[in-house]
């Protein structure tokens, strides 16, 4: 039970940070792309909320994966599917635990990272999410095998996410629509590195870490 | 910002309320869903063909639903790739038994979504495959790029893989037609102001009084060059060279032709353009095919400024371009 409350807490941590921050997202990503991530993230987490409240589902597994289902069917644009993958292989990861062991969450972010890279076909250094949510799964597994907690794993994910979002700053993107900047994209926070270190950090926060 | 809406978050929705009743015989709207359907979906035994993306381009992207092109169109948010649920929606209106045919422009997101709309179908028992479109050459497909973008050439494609699926051609064979079209296909696109989508009610990009974008995509992508305006048959040179330029041969074939307006570009000035394409294709030998297409076939919201496209012709693609069709961007009378 938990493991469950825990789970619905870090949604509605994460929806609330989306939320926070949809003018920032949507600001950065008029800079290099096309100006809608703030207001397609804000879409999607009020979608997961509500499918949330009408599905009621009771594992950790099933709540990340009626999220996923809600991303990718209302956030439209690349990161739509891209976090909704993320969810969802997070979710598979995760599918008939009814705690949660650090391990358990790390590998859950592992198997999110992994997911995004295969969807988008991307690598750290391309200026996209991956720039953050490699790192954090990276730091995440090292959390959990140094015997830390839950909440410090999440902690430890979305310090090296923030790191690797800031790291997105000078570089020009490989992929996405910031690509066609070539130079120009230079000197720009990539929208969704951002929001995936927004997302962690919410995680974290939901468990006091 | 002023504009004729009543809400930002409404524009869509009443847009395909409006359009729903303007051609009532011809289009349905599921309204839940955001997706336009052919009034008579699903046709038993013909592929269907579904394209869709972001709105405020029209009459891309439902004014080409109908007999002879798209039975359906996924209409997003503005700029704003369609979702899965949406394309998995339009994708079981209107199929009738020999696959559904997805016209996907090349935009990650758009490409994404509509990949994951194909699992869905899949795991619903229908067949499905699609084609992405990449005519844009201000881009050069690269590594480090996310490959050419799809543009006003797409309509090309929407009329001649529709007509082909209309004469019977099976999954296979209109994805075969869909993507010799888009390999024969380059397009180049210029603008000279910015354009406001309803909800953010900014202009996505700055651009000075006297500036203009050569290579300018539909979202306002930055595109080649950001310079001074020039004249007219300046601008048009330079768009060309880049497409006659690129690895196409147009020399010595018949080539159908695409003067396209972005929105806010009189009809006036698009002639003016067609004026000095149609001398410079003589010039290199390029024969236009038929009557060329001057108007607004791909828009982007009220910007300013315009594309070229030229398609190699064979006779196959001749005539699915001459096939009849009955939609609502149809040419007036
Ligand atoms: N191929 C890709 N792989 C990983 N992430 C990507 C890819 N393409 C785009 N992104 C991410 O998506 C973000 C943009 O999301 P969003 O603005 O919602 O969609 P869109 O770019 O379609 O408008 C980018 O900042 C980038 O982090
Ligand atoms: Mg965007």
């Amino acid at each position: 039970m938990g493991a469950t409350r825990d789970t619905l807490s870090v949604i509605q941590e994460m929806a609330t940070a989306m939320e926070e921050h949809r003018r920032h997202l949507t600001q950065l990503d008029s800079e290099i792309g096309d100006g809608d991530h703030g207001n397609n993230m804000h879409r999607g987490f009020q979608a997961a909320l509500e499918r949330l409240a009408a599905t009621n589902p009771e594992t950790p597994s099933d709540i990340l994966k009626s999220c996923s289902m809600a991303l990718i069917n209302k956030v439209g644009g690349a990161a739509g599917p891209l976090y909704g993958t993320a969810f969802l292989r997070a979710s598979t990861a995760l599918s008939e635990k009814e705690e949660l062991s650090a391990e358990d969450v790390a590998a859950a972010i592992e198997a999110a990272a992994a997911g995004v890279k295969q969807r988008g076909k991307s690598e750290v250094g391309d200026k996209t999410m991956v720039d953050a949510l490699e790192p954090a799964a990276r730091a995440a597994k090292e959390a959990a095998s140094s015997g830390k907690g839950v909440g410090e794993v999440l902690r430890a994910a979305a310090d090296s996410a923030g790191e690797g979002a800031g790291a997105t700053v000078p570089l020009t993107a490989n992929r996405g629509l910031a690509s066609y900047l070539g130079a120009r994209a230079a000197g720009h926070m990539d929208p969704g590195a951002r929001s995936s270190y927004l997302l962690l950090d919410a995680a974290a926060r939901a468990l006091g870490a | 910002m002023k504009k004729i809406i009543n809400a930002p978050e409404r524009v869509v929705a009443e847009m395909l309320r409006g359009m729903e009743l303007a051609h009532s015989g011809l289009i349905r709207v599921i309204h839940d869903f955001g997706v336009v359907v052919r009034a008579d979906a699903p046709v038993q035994n013909k592929v269907a063909l579904v394209s869709g993306g972001g709105s405020g381009h029209e009459p891309t992207h439902g004014g080409y639903v109908g007999f002879g092109m798209l039975d359906a169109a996924c209409a997003g948010a503005v700029f704003t790739s369609p979702t899965p649920e949406q394309m998995l929606e339009a994708t079981k209106a209107v199929d009738g038994g020999a696959g559904v045919f997805y016209v996907v422009k090349n935009y990650t997101g758009d490409v994404l979504n509509f990949e994951m709309a194909g699992e869905l179908a899949d795991a619903e028992g229908i067949q499905t495959d699609y084609v992405v479109t990449n005519d844009d050459v201000a881009v050069e497909d690269s590594t480090f790029t996310a490959g050419r973008r799809g543009i006003a050439g797409t309509i090309f494609v929407h009329k001649i893989a529709g007509a082909a699926a209309q004469d019977g051609k099976d999954l296979a064979g209109v994805k075969e037609i869909a993507q010799r079209a888009n390999a024969n296909m380059r397009s180049m696109g210029m603008a000279l102001t910015s354009c406001i989508p309803p909800e953010s009610g900014e202009p996505i990009f700055e651009i000075g009084d006297e500036e203009m974008e050569i290579g300018m995509g539909i979202h306002g992508e930055p595109g080649v060059e950001r310079k001074k305006i020039e004249p007219a048959d300046q601008i048009v040179d330079e768009m060309l060279g880049k497409i006659l330029g690129d690895t196409v041969n147009f020399s010595g074939s018949e080539v159908a032709v695409m003067v396209n307006g972005l929105g806010a570009t009189p009809i006036m000035e698009l002639y003016l353009a067609y004026a000095h394409v149609a001398d410079v294709l003589k010039r290199e030998g390029v024969q236009v095919w038929g009557r060329p297409y001057v108007g607004e076939y791909m828009t982007s919201l009220e910007m300013a400024g315009f594309s070229i496209t030229l398609l190699k012709l064979d006779d196959e693609m001749k005539g699915y371009l001459e096939a009849p069709c009955s939609v609502a961007a149809g040419r007036p009378f």
